[in-house]
């Protein structure tokens, strides 16, 4: 019996160490992988998704002045937070038809921090009426820090992951002897070598953006998982502080001054930002102490325009509206590190580019969804007895279809909860993630029941199904049908509804693909063997 | 039928990478992180040049530890790097 791979002898050859490397570090957090590959590819349009999933708010047309809005909002967080310590509030563009807003609540023991947020329609100020919903967001922050756990304990996993990604990018190419002779190399329905071949071609065609967006990733929550330089070198907050400047936009409150003084014109202070960074590049406006003589206004430019996330902002006194400073530039590591997070968010992107992360993003998530699926079919031909596969296998196998497709139905289902929960649904919004969760549970729970094929094919169609229909329920639940948003030029919402259709069409191919694969249980290369797998598929016919 | 001591002899240089691969490795990028701030930089400067170089540094480790032939080479090359890392590190902790 030789089920477990024995110790590698001394001597063997980097490339199989490598290998072994690479297989390992794939498996083992392969699954979690290809969830935050999916979810984070689907983030890049979380914006859109957001609109489409709050269709009570009417498509934008055209670009409100920010300046008024800015002034709008602040009016309202007057009354909504009063005696906030610090608001922020980020201005709708041409992704966001709503203003998101979060404040501090104003609490009598000093060091405990409560928040709250909302978004806001820009043309009253009022609070958004839409249904409650994370919109993409859910997918957004599932990405990185999952859900019903501590969001610590989720950015850690994520970093854990991201971090074996790092490794299996790196051990994967040096495992490869002619990267370039097999990225032009296709062996269609040769089993094994098909899907190493399809495995390769995905992998090695985004290479570099796999491997940015891995390292990227990591660099983005930095802070948290390498706190040791900082903790070294700084030991005071007023230290720490001088840190946070270079990273963050985010003015902190420092002490209020207990007098009492009405914020100057916001308006004002968003214009002054507009002739520098032009209308609509105004990204964020933050109040410190608002309603204090102390308080100050920091208003940062936007994400269109630049490849950087480094914080570019403008310092008002917030009594007199007087500019403070002007916020520009950082140290170099500052703005690498700017630079590498904003690689990673895509949100300096105009359409054409952000098709393109989608696009090689997916590409990332077939990578890490083929390599998974190799480990079974290579392993497969080796069963001693195909029928009753060791238990190692059958949990791969079964996990495999829960993560690759029953992802697929658990995101669908959640959008097919936004369009079906009752409005008034008690903490509906988290009601919406509940059933992603139930439906993803679901599909295990299939997977398990089901031979592995059957599981495989029927949970495909399943997602297309839900893909397919979801444009229809669309338009049966809310007024805005595809024909109506194709007339009237609303691109989101025909975008989102013609893209479910696409993703359906993909799914439909990937079941008619899998029903039709027949798996070859031994080798093709040894003919002498080939009475035995006719006779096992015919077994497996008659079965 | 393999002995414990066998099956010990087996899996123990295995086990003993695969710490040094998770611990060692991130170990050696934090010790990195820290002695960076010996340089002639400003310190906020120097802490981000750490943390963005340490996930550089704990992928070069993990592969170096599986790579070599064998595990006492895995441990000696990642002490043979954390020495002057700790050097450097002592003297701005």
């Amino acid at each position: 019996m030789k089920t477990v791979q024995e110790p590698r002898p001394a001597g063997q050859g980097i490339r199989q160490s490598m290998s072994d490397l690479h297989t390992w570090v794939g498996l083992l957090l392969g699954w979690v992988l290809y969830a935050m590959f999916l979810t984070g590819t689907v983030a890049y349009f979380k914006d859109e998704l957001s609109q489409w999933m709050r269709p009570e708010l009417a498509h934008q047309t055209e670009l409100p002045d920010q300046a008024v809005v800015a002034q709008r909002i602040a009016d309202e967080l007057g009354t909504v937070a009063p005696g906030s310590p610090q608001w922020s509030m980020r201005l709708p563009d041409g992704r966001n038809n709503s203003v998101y807003a979060f404040w501090r609540t104003a609490t009598g023991t000093p060091g405990q921090r409560g928040f709250g947020e909302a978004n806001f329609d820009p043309a009253t100020g009022q609070k958004v009426t839409a249904r409650d919903t994370l919109g993409g967001d859910f997918f957004y922050r599932f990405h990185f820090q999952f859900h019903y756990m501590p969001v610590i304990w989720g950015r850690w996993i994520a970093g854990v992951a991201a971090m074996f990604m790092l490794v299996a990018i790196v051990s994967g190419v040096i495992t490869h002897k002619k990267i370039f002779v097999d990225f032009f190399t296709f062996r269609w329905g040769k089993g094994q070598r098909s899907w190493l071949d399809a495995h390769n071609a995905v992998s090695v065609f985004g290479l570099p953006f796999h491997f940015m967006i891995t390292y990227t990733g990591l660099v983005t929550l930095m802070a948290l998982y390498m706190p040791w330089g900082e903790q070294a070198a700084f030991k005071t907050p007023a230290e720490r502080q001088q840190l946070n400047a270079e990273l963050s936009a985010f003015i902190q409150p420092g002490k209020p001054s207990g007098q009492a003084a009405p914020l100057a014109s916001v308006e004002a202070m968003v214009r002054q930002a507009q002739e520098r960074w032009g209308r609509d590049n105004v990204g964020r406006v933050t109040a410190t102490h608002p309603g204090d003589a102390a308080a100050r206004v920091a208003v940062a430019r936007g994400e269109a325009g630049r490849v950087s996330m480094s914080p570019q902002y403008l310092e008002f006194e917030g009594t007199t509206g007087r500019l403070l400073a002007v916020h520009e530039g950082v140290g170099a590591a500052a703005e690498t590190r700017g630079v590498l997070y904003a690689l990673h968010l895509g949100r300096f992107s105009d359409s054409v580019t952000r098709w393109l992360y989608f696009l090689v993003s997916l590409a990332g998530t077939a990578m890490v969804g083929t390599g998974l699926v190799m480990w079974i079919v290579k392993r497969r031909q080796k069963l001693p007895d195909p029928e009753r596969p060791h238990v190692g296998f059958h949990i791969v196998e079964r996990l495999n279809i829960v993560t690759i497709a029953g992802l697929s139905v658990a995101m669908t289902g959640f959008l097919w909860a936004n369009r079906l929960l009752p409005q008034d649904l008690v903490a509906r919004a988290n009601w919406e993630i509940h059933v992603f969760f139930i439906v993803w549970l679901l599909t295990l729970a299939h997977a398990v029941l089901r031979p592995a094929k059957k599981a495989w094919v029927e949970q495909l169609w399943a997602a297309t199904a839900l893909l397919a229909l979801l444009p229809i329920l669309n338009a049966v639940t809310t007024q805005r049908p595809l024909w109506h948003s194709l007339v009237e030029g609303d691109w989101v919402f025909a975008g989102t509804d013609l893209m479910c259709w696409v993703l359906a069409g993909l799914h439909a191919a990937l079941a008619i693909r899998t029903a039709r694969h027949r798996p070859k249980l031994r080798s093709t290369r040894k003919p002498s063997r080939e009475p035995v797998t006719t006779s096992a598929t015919l077994r497996k016919g008659e079965a | 039928m393999i002995s414990v001591a066998g099956r010990v002899r087996n899996v123990g240089p295995l086990l003993s990478r695969i710490a040094a691969a998770l611990f060692g490795g991130y170990a050696l990028a934090a010790l990195a992180s820290v002695a960076v701030l010996a340089l002639p930089m400003s310190k906020p400067q120097a802490v981000l040049t750490g943390m963005l170089a340490s996930f550089a540094i704990y992928a070069g480790a993990v592969i170096w530890v599986f790579a070599v032939r064998s595990a006492l080479r895995a441990w000696t090359g990642l002490l043979v790097v954390a020495a002057p890392l700790l050097l450097a590190a002592w003297s701005v902790w």
